[in-house]
């Protein structure tokens, strides 16, 4: 039987496509739901210690709202890392950061915000999501 | 029983943020506990409600304040 559990595979960089993560993990958590997040690309970047409120915006929407990052931090709206660390702390979430990635771009766990568990295998994120019953590519 | 009412004042906090507070204060409450979330997020009328019943807390109801709902819950295990 599928286990109650979401997994992601967060390969987007910008921020409006960052922000439904955080959401999604949070909402999976309140319905007692386990997340298993794997950063890759321009997802493990956003996750680079300070870089979230930094990304850039989805180029099509990005004149409808501006520095969505200011407008955030200004309404004290939670970005993905806190969202995150919420999530960690009321639920079952692991989050672990693509290796090959890491190697690409010389980044090493201490560059990553804490929330970052470890570095995997795209391998062994792929056996995971298959116990789960959503696997999301964002 | 706790008589006395828990508030939680999630208003500004937006979905699923006065959710994730009320789960927050849940943990550490005691059983009997009433827990009133105050929101004006207009997910959280409809969410909290479905988290009580999957969680095995008992949902009091939900009272609309004008610009913001008040939802009660008791926490029962």
């Amino acid at each position: 039987m599928d286990k109650e559990r979401i997994s992601m595979i967060v390969f987007s960089g910008e921020m409006d496509k960052l922000l439904p993560v955080g959401i999604l993990a949070s909402g999976a958590i309140a319905m007692g739901q386990e997340v298993r997040i794997f950063l890759t690309f321009w997802g493990l970047m956003a996750l680079r210690k300070g870089a979230f409120f930094q990304m850039p915006v989805s180029p099509s929407f990005a004149p409808m709202v501006g520095d969505l990052g200011k407008t955030l931090q200004e309404k004290k709206i939670p970005g993905l890392v806190d969202q995150l660390r919420t999530a960690k702390e009321l639920g079952d979430v692991e989050i672990v950061a693509c290796g090959m990635t890491m190697d690409l771009f010389g980044l090493k766990l201490e560059d990553l915000e804490d929330i970052v568990d470890r570095v995997a295998g795209v391998g062994e994120f792929i056996e995971t999501a298959k116990e789960g019953h959503t696997t999301l590519f964002i | 029983m706790a008589d006395n009412i828990m508030v939680i004042d999630a208003r500004g906090s937006f979905c699923p943020g006065p959710l994730m507070e009320l789960i927050r204060a849940i943990k550490s409450a005691e059983i009997g506990q009433v827990i009133a979330v105050l929101s004006n997020d207009s997910g959280s009328k409809k969410d909290i409600p479905l988290w009580a019943g999957k969680a095995g807390q008992e949902f009091i109801g939900v009272e609309a304040h004008g610009e913001y709902d008040e939802i009660t819950v008791r926490k029962v295990r």
